[in-house]
């Protein structure tokens, strides 16, 4: 801090000093508040910091446990979804899959390219909110069909041609919320599929328009089942607010697979105020799910796909290791693909923001073309080259996952356990429930919700 | 006429068979005795056959329906003939709540009354209630006509989108963005074609139109109380 003095008469005085809690941002913010009398909509996840899979750590194999021996010893990822009701399970290669995004908050271009990504990697994509499309039928070898509140182009044809239903209840970004598409993503496409007017700020519903509560959802599983023949696995996929009980309603109203998603999860518009300030972090979903999982005997039984700010092999290790089958990755996908490229960083200029920071995408003004329905604009996203770099960043995340498992001596990554791993933080061991590094201290203890 | 007794057939026997019968099938008439209120009886049909069950009925029947003629001389649980595409679902007696969600085709006639949300998120779908309908009904519904000949409960209509409303008895009050409308040439012959096809003794004259005032359809902060 550097004294300052007034007209040189050398009194000494206070520096002049900003609050923490009235920041810039916080008082810019309240500035665009007042002048624009609509609340902050954004896409992607939490920007603030929450404890998350970097305050984990794995130890390693030593004298107690010897290590596998990379590239020769084998170590499996594959992982199956679905096996305790479906007729047709879906098998995976590697146990990352790609979350459910829109058609209307993607491009169809986007849409190919994640299908042709994931199938090179011997993975699934997931629909979203709007319905399926043939750009993402035609590409994906492994396609779950998101059964959400809106409805949005749901027909028994696309049910039945789907690998695995999703029935959405909540989505970590929003726990409680529903979907908004505004007006510049409504092009004449999207509005025929969702059946609506071209060009209105679309509200999607929070709630089920014909089922509330998990018994009547039992029953909805049952009519979804009835009408797939029983092939298809059913996940429920929940947003992160009271995991425990959500896992555990959700095997009781009939799920095979539970996805869980947390606080960190991106979303393709929401108002800030639900993204920053609902939901519990990703890190502390984990183990209450597991233990639901446990408590009801159906650990493994019922697969856990675990989702919010997922980004590297090490988070796919960790989520792993705390007891989940895979995981799900959304905004990571999209970087692969080239959202936020700074080669596009003049464009993001003139939209006011910088690479890494772009996240209006309902505006649907996108530079690198994948959160947008401009002709022009979706055109610079080819969905060959996407489709490969996304292939390459799950190849290069499961290598990751291989080489953690083999340094803690497992031969599948699903061998992975609590006790591979030690906290860094008070914080993040009472929510992972794993020691504190150099301790055997767990915080907390009694499970959380 | 093939008769299935569910006092002996599993569900997942029944309607295995009924989805199995697709444009070809020359067994056409089928009957379902003892359904003792069975959720899910009928659903994911997609054939030209005429299905009539004879008692009452759970959740989701004829649910996703497509093509088929389902008859149930009964009331029907809660979301009868939910997201249907195609074809024509009758109901007897009364229907519970969320009669024809999220519909995209087809009609629907219920000839007692229909409870709350009857047409919610409504996509096409054309619905005849010969009695009343209860509250939130036509909630957000985007498409698709909805004509009761009895009163509406609370909150029609509200944020709805595209869908016509045509109500000849008392509302009980608009949701937001509700509101009625001018009844022109075009809307009594839309009614008057409903009303026939659903074989309904009244006159297209008695109804009053409602529909939306989109003035929800782009966000205004002036507006936020009806968000
Ligand atoms: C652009 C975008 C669109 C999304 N659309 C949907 C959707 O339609 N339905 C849904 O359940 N989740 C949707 N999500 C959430 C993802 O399925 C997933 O939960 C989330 O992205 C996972 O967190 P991550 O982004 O940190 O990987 C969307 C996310 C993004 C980024």
């Amino acid at each position: 801090m550097t004294e300052m003095s007034k007209g040189g008469s050398g009194i000494p005085r206070t520096v002049p000093r900003k609050p923490d809690i009235f920041s810039d941002a916080v008082n810019a913010e309240i500035r665009r508040a007042a002048a624009t009398g609509i609340y902050d909509i954004r896409g992607g996840g939490t920007k603030r910091k929450v404890p998350h899979f970097d305050d984990l750590l794995f130890l390693g194999a030593s004298i107690s446990r010897y290590p596998l021996e990379g590239y020769r010893e084998k170590c499996e990822t594959s992982v199956v979804l679905g096996t305790r009701f479906a007729k047709k399970p879906i098998e995976l290669d590697i146990p990352i899959t790609i979350a459910g995004m829109s058609f209307g908050a993607l491009s169809g271009p986007a849409k190919e390219a994640l299908g042709r990504g994931a199938t090179a990697a011997g993975t699934s994509t997931t629909t979203g909110d709007g319905g399926m499309t043939e750009e993402e039928r035609g590409h994906s070898e492994k396609l779950v069909y998101q059964y959400l509140p809106s409805r949005y182009g749901m027909n028994p044809d696309d049910l039945r041609r789907c690998d695995a239903i999703e029935v959405v209840v909540g989505q970590g970004a929003k726990p409680g919320g529903g979907g908004m598409l505004l007006g510049q993503k409504i092009s004449d496409r999207v509005a025929e599929m969702r059946n609506l007017p071209k060009g209105i700020d679309q509200r999607s519903a929070c709630r089920h328009p014909d089922w509330t509560g998990p018994d009547d959802l039992e029953i909805k599983i049952l009519e979804l089942r009835e009408i797939t023949n029983w092939e298809k696995p059913i996940y429920i996929k929940v947003g992160g607010a009271r995991p425990y009980f959500d896992t555990t309603l959700a095997i009781k109203a009939g799920a095979d697979v539970v996805v869980l998603d947390g606080m960190q999860g991106g979303t393709a518009a929401t108002q800030d105020v639900f993204i920053e300030h609902v939901g519990q972090p990703t890190l502390a979903c984990i183990r209450p799910a597991v233990q639901a999982l446990q408590d009801m005997g159906m650990h493994r039984e019922v697969q856990l796909i675990v989702s919010g700010g997922i980004r590297s092999g090490a988070d796919v290790a960790k989520v792993l290791a705390l007891g989940a089958d895979a995981v799900s990755i959304g905004t990571a996908a999209m970087v692969a693909l080239g959202d936020n490229d700074p080669r596009w960083e003049a464009e993001y200029n003139e939209l006011g923001t910088t690479a890494g920071a772009y996240d209006d995408w309902h505006e649907g003004k996108d530079p690198a073309g994948i959160t947008t329905q401009d002709a022009d604009l979706m055109s610079r996203l080819d969905p060959i080259a996407g489709g490969r770099r996304l292939s390459n960043y799950l190849k290069v995340m499961t290598l990751e996952a291989q080489t953690i498992a083999r340094a803690c001596g497992k031969n599948h990554v699903h061998n992975l356990e609590p006790e591979d791993l030690c906290a860094l933080t008070v914080e993040a061991s009472a929510m992972s429930g794993v020691p504190l590094a150099g301790t055997s201290w767990v915080p907390g203890g009694d499970g959380g919700y | 006429m093939q008769t299935i007794d569910m006092a002996s057939t599993p569900l997942r026997e029944v309607n295995s068979t009924l989805q199995a019968q697709k444009e070809d099938t020359n067994q056409k008439a089928w009957e379902i005795i003892n359904p003792k209120g069975s959720h899910a009886i009928a659903c994911g049909l997609d054939g030209p056959i005429e299905v009539t069950v004879r008692g009452s009925t759970g959740y989701y029947s004829a649910g996703m329906n497509k093509q088929a003629h389902v008859h149930i001389v009964g009331s029907a649980g809660p979301g009868v003939a939910e997201n249907m595409m195609s074809g024509m679902v009758i109901i007897d007696g009364d229907a519970s709540q969320y009669a024809g969600a999220t519909g995209n085709g087809g009609l629907l006639v219920i000839k007692g009354n229909a409870s709350s949300r009857c047409g919610i998120s409504m996509k096409g779908i054309d619905i005849v209630v010969y009695g009343n309908i209860g509250h939130m009904s036509a909630f957000m519904a985007q498409s698709g006509n909805l004509v009761v000949l009895g009163d509406a409960g609370d909150a029609l209509g509200d944020s709805l989108y595209e869908a016509r409303l045509f109500v000849r008895g008392k509302v009980k009050s608009l949701g937001a963005d509700c509101i009625e409308k001018e009844m022109r040439p075009e809307h009594l012959e839309i009614l008057a074609d409903l009303l026939e096809r659903a074989g309904a003794d009244a006159k297209p004259e008695e109804f009053k139109r409602y529909g939306s005032a989109r003035q929800l359809y782009n966000f205004n902060i002036d507006n936020a109380s009806a968000y």
